[in-house]
């Protein structure tokens, strides 16, 4: 009933629409007006593109002005400082091309509109005016460009030898870390066709490597040192984003990607600069990748160095946690195995994992 | 000045025989008349009224998606009716409806409105008519052209339909996600039908691009040098070669993705473990469509573009009433921006795992391709400065689209310096840029060149008033919903979410979002005020003049409603550029093109004062090509 009322009264608006439109049209009709050439309202529209371009770009530096903390993230890497230096240099430069060319352009509309008595000015080229404006804005380009090159080979530097290796692991829709255990500080080979349900990262047990390696669904990462991520995708691309890093960077099913950095704040410093005491890191994806994801999300924690040492020896080795995998590992490794991810070997004994076989090498 | 392509035709009157030859043939039935037809101004007719009717559908899927995102608390069972299952048992969009409803309205923009709705409508209308033609190369091929399109769009409308959705993996499509249909329900059916649709779009891309090509370069009439022509048919003459050199490369991405969907090759396709199973394919490249893709799509930002930008050159023009400024540099720019188009296409993938050497090249190109870019809005400004200007509706447009471009392209700066690219990629920042840059300022375009050459389409004058309501309503709507979008990606919003409440970093700016879904419905109901007058002046406008808007170029002197072969009599030759407007000394302030330089000692220059004496070389006609 209530749509049906609604559906009348749409008819309704748009019959009164219609009549106005055929009044005022049979109106000018018979005021015999001419219907095209200059309009009678060509002056309004002249003024109305200055009523516009006051408010436009009043609008803009008011909210750009007033809201600015709400539309600007905090920082917290080192190359995230300069790539947002580089960004306000070009939001100069781009605001002042900008503002300058909107108001000439919109007072030469108010200034230059249709008058009888006036003839436009026959001026079909300037070679000196053409060449200016070609080489000023390549000038200005050229600048941008190379403080934006030697930017970007910065950070797309290979990342120091004792940088701190994690690798992120995507799926649709979770992200997964995985770090190198603290006992051989690398990371395990890994192979697609070796992922099930548990062995979610497809860890390679023929590796030594492999065995002390631990999973975490957070990322945990240390501030002030150099951090090199190491992302894979297991189904289809995803891309990882850490906005207060600065961070992004696809994940390739079949071809591994990285991307270094270095955090400059602690969740507990950035929570204090903030004043805001539920403040947290967050990861997200940003490359589409199926009906979740927009909810594939990552926390992230940024500990002091000594903190995250404590916390990286807190964590459970991932075959400890899964001590059924022992049998992948090569009857000749498993010792070694065990004691690399922290598993009491009576135990193993006991429940038949190592035991007779590890009897039978010998 | 236009010595070089002139040569001297002895076949005398050969364009007297070709009217008298298409004299006969004006009477066809309805079905070679209207559906059909090989006449160039109905093949651009059938092509404009498809592109309307694909813009109001992909506008209306923007609008869906828009009330998710700017009132994500809103019941929308009202949509039932319409979406069905799309709308959960809560009264929500379907997550995985909303990302094809993203796809769809992206390819529909992109490819059905502003690569066949507004080059293959203004292309085909203007082309013939510009150069004096009395027809395309083939017309059977334009047919064609126009049937292939048609079909392709059968089967995208169809797709639409399909119980699974439609395509949902984004308009580029990147595989693994495109190739599995265990990784989201549209890259079943609705990606087999997404590419086969596109396939058939390629092709009749290519067609109209071939005839639009050899048109241009072999039919112009006499005294029609490259030199004389008008920026319209240069821009369209530029925009069909980048076509033709582009999309082949889509279409075989597209091949070799069908292929890795249905014969189990692995040309995209490495390492995956998905729905509990690890795939057999391995050496594949998820990268190499990427770099495929693009090649088409960045070239085809530029298909999109530049018949917008040509057209307004000409209605700006003709409005200010003067020359356009600096009209070689206009043409040197389009030229060094087609060339520039094909290399710049990895500045779309600094931050996907490509060599970051390739990214520092592919910077420095992204960022030289903003010089020409610059010059044209510098030349735009100029041609206003002391001119005369007339606010048609199709010059607001016009107006419109040098705002856009400047709003938009300047952001383009951002976005192409890889560095600051890694915050700002895929986020609402890029949405924000391409919009106005590539979007809205093609739209206005079109737009503006809808409202210009009505009266020579159909006879009849749109009306003003409403064409003006239509224009404020827009570029105020235009401006509210896309840079409001800037802020949020500066934030770092990422596109294509269905809701952000999952993050805290992107709690923010529900009023925002909603000032921009709020602008966009406004914007769309304005779309309907251009339908009404559209349709409404086709039959019940004003009677037009052949010269409404007292234009150079020779499509304004055939008669006003221009019939198989454009003119009854013989094609008029060619004498001057197209933009002689308010010269001094003349007694008018425009000279049309085919008006002798011998008729005008009044205003002619030193130089043309030397060009009467070829003008006059009697019965020997200076023919630029031969039919």
């Amino acid at each position: 009933m209530m749509s049906l009322i609604i559906g009348i009264g749409a008819v309704l608006v748009l019959t009164i629409f219609y009549l106005i439109f055929k009044v005022g049209k049979l109106v000018s009709i018979a005021k015999g007006k001419q219907a095209y050439d200059v309009s009678k309202s060509n002056g309004i529209h002249a003024t109305l593109f200055i009523v516009f371009l006051i408010a436009g770009l009043g609008l803009f530096f008011w909210y750009s002005w007033t809201y600015f903390d709400k539309y600007t993230l905090p920082v917290a890497s080192e190359h995230g400082a300069v790539t947002d230096t580089l960004f306000w240099i070009s939001m100069v430069v781009v605001v002042a091309a900008f503002v300058i060319i909107s108001i000439i352009m919109f007072m030469f509309l108010y200034q230059y509109q249709y008058r009888e008595d006036r003839k436009a000015k026959f001026y079909p080229d300037n070679h000196y005016l053409e060449l200016a404006w070609t080489v000023i804005p390549a000038i200005v380009l050229a600048v941008l460009i190379f403080t934006g090159l030697s930017a970007w080979q910065d950070i797309t530097a290979p990342a120091s030898k004792d940088a701190e290796v994690v690798e992120l692991v995507a799926q649709q829709f979770a992200w997964t870390a995985r770090y190198p255990g603290v006992k051989d500080e690398a990371l395990g080979n890994y192979n697609f066709q070796l992922i099930d349900p548990i062995n979610e990262f497809g860890l390679d047990l023929t590796d030594k490597n492999a065995f002390d390696d631990f999973k975490s669904l957070e990322l945990h990462i240390p501030a002030g040192k150099e951090i090199l991520l190491k992302i894979r995708a297991k189904d289809v691309l995803h891309s990882v984003f850490l906005p207060h890093f600065r961070v992004k960077m696809d994940a390739v099913p079949g071809m591994p990607t990285q991307f270094k950095f270095t955090a400059t704040h602690t969740t507990k410093q950035m929570r204090e600069k903030l004043g805001n005491p539920n403040f947290n890191y967050e990861m997200a994806c940003t490359e589409i990748c199926g009906r979740g994801h927009f909810s594939m999300k990552m926390p992230v924690v940024v500990h002091s160095p000594e903190e995250f040492e404590e916390w990286k020896k807190a964590q459970e080795a991932w075959l400890k946690q899964n001590p059924s995998y022992l049998e992948k590992v090569p009857a000749g490794l498993r010792e070694a195995a065990m004691i690399s991810a922290g598993i009491p070997l009576e135990n193993a004994i006991a429940s038949g994992v190592v035991g007779s076989q590890s009897v039978s090498v010998k | 000045m236009a010595t070089t392509d002139i040569h001297v035709n002895t076949a005398t009157h050969a364009h007297d025989d070709h009217s008298h030859e298409h004299g006969h043939e004006h009477h066809g039935n309805f079905w070679t008349n209207y559906i059909f037809s090989e006449d160039h101004k109905v093949i651009a007719k059938q092509f404009l009224i498809t592109g309307i009717f694909w813009a109001l559908i992909g506008g209306t899927l923007s609008v869906i998606f828009r009330l998710q995102l700017g009132f994500p608390d809103m019941n929308l069972e009202w949509l039932r009716p319409v979406l069905g299952g799309w709308i959960t048992p809560e009264g929500k969009l379907d997550p995985e409806f909303y990302l094809a409803l993203v796809t769809m309205h992206g390819t529909i923009m992109v490819f059905f409105v502003l690569t066949a709705g507004l080059s293959g409508t203004f292309s085909n209308f203007l082309i013939p008519l510009q150069i004096g033609a009395r027809d395309m190369a083939s017309g059977f091929m334009n047919m064609l052209s126009y049937w292939f399109f048609f079909v392709s769009s059968v089967i995208m409308f169809v797709s639409l339909f399909l119980q699974d959705g439609p395509a949902g993996g984004g308009w580029t499509i990147y595989p693994p996600l495109s190739a599995l249909p265990q990784a989201i329900k549209g890259s079943g059916l609705g990606m087999t039908l997404w590419l086969v649709s596109m396939a058939l779009f390629i092709a009749s891309s290519l067609l109209g691009g071939i005839n639009y090509i050899s048109t241009i370069i072999n039919m112009r009439t006499k005294g029609m040098s490259f030199t004389r022509m008008p920026l319209t048919v240069w821009a369209f003459f530029f925009t069909a070669i980048i076509g033709l050199l582009s999309f082949p490369v889509l279409f075989s991405a597209a091949l070799l993705l069908i292929f890795d969907r249905s014969f189990g090759t692995s040309f995209f396709l490495s390492d995956i473990y998905i729905g509990g199973e690890a795939l057999p394919n391995v050496g594949g490249s998820p990268i190499l469509f990427q770099h495929l893709f693009w090649f088409l799509g960045h070239p085809e930002v530029y298909i999109v573009l530049l018949p917008a930008l040509g057209l307004s050159s000409e209605i700006i023009a003709t409005n200010a009433r003067k020359p356009i400024f600096g009209y070689k540099a206009m043409i040197g720019s389009m030229l060094f921006i087609g060339i520039l188009s094909f290399i710049v296409w990895a500045h779309h993938m600094f931050v996907t795992g490509m060599n970051p050497f390739l990214g520092s090249v592919f910077m420095l190109l992204t960022l030289i391709i903003a010089v020409p870019s610059a010059v044209k809005i510098f030349n735009y400004v100029t041609t206003l400065w002391q001119g005369n200007i007339k606010f048609t509706p199709a010059m607001l447009f016009s107006i419109g689209l040098v705002s856009f471009f400047l709003t938009g392209g300047i952001t383009g700066i951002f976005l192409g310096n890889s560095a600051i690219d890694i915050q700002l990629h895929d986020t609402y920042f890029v949405v924000a840029h391409f919009h106005l840059v590539m979007g809205s300022a093609s739209f206005f375009g079109m737009m503006a060149g809808v409202y210009h050459w009505f009266p020579k389409m159909f006879g009849r004058m749109m009306d003003n008033r409403l064409g003006y309501i239509h224009f404020w309503l827009t570029f105020v709507g235009v401006y509210l919903v896309f840079f409001p979008m800037h802020y949020i990606g500066i934030a770092g919003f990422p596109r294509r979410y269905y809701s952000w409440t999952n993050f805290e970093t992107f709690s923010g700016f529900a009023d925002l979002n909603m000032l921009v879904s709020g602008a966009a419905v406004i914007t769309l109901t304005a779309q309907l005020i251009f339908i009404f007058n559209f349709f409404y002046s086709m039959w019940r406008g004003r009677v037009a003049t052949a010269n409404p808007w007292k234009s150079n170029t020779l499509e304004w002197t055939t008669p006003v409603n221009p019939g198989h072969g454009n003119w009854p009599g013989e094609i008029p030759s060619v004498y001057r550029w197209p933009y002689d407007y308010s010269k001094p000394g003349a007694k008018e302030d425009y000279i049309p093109q085919h008006i002798p330089y011998s008729e005008t000692p009044e205003s002619n220059l030193p130089h043309e004062n030397e060009l009467i004496k070829l003008e006059s070389s009697g019965n020997d006609p200076i023919v630029v090509a031969k039919h």
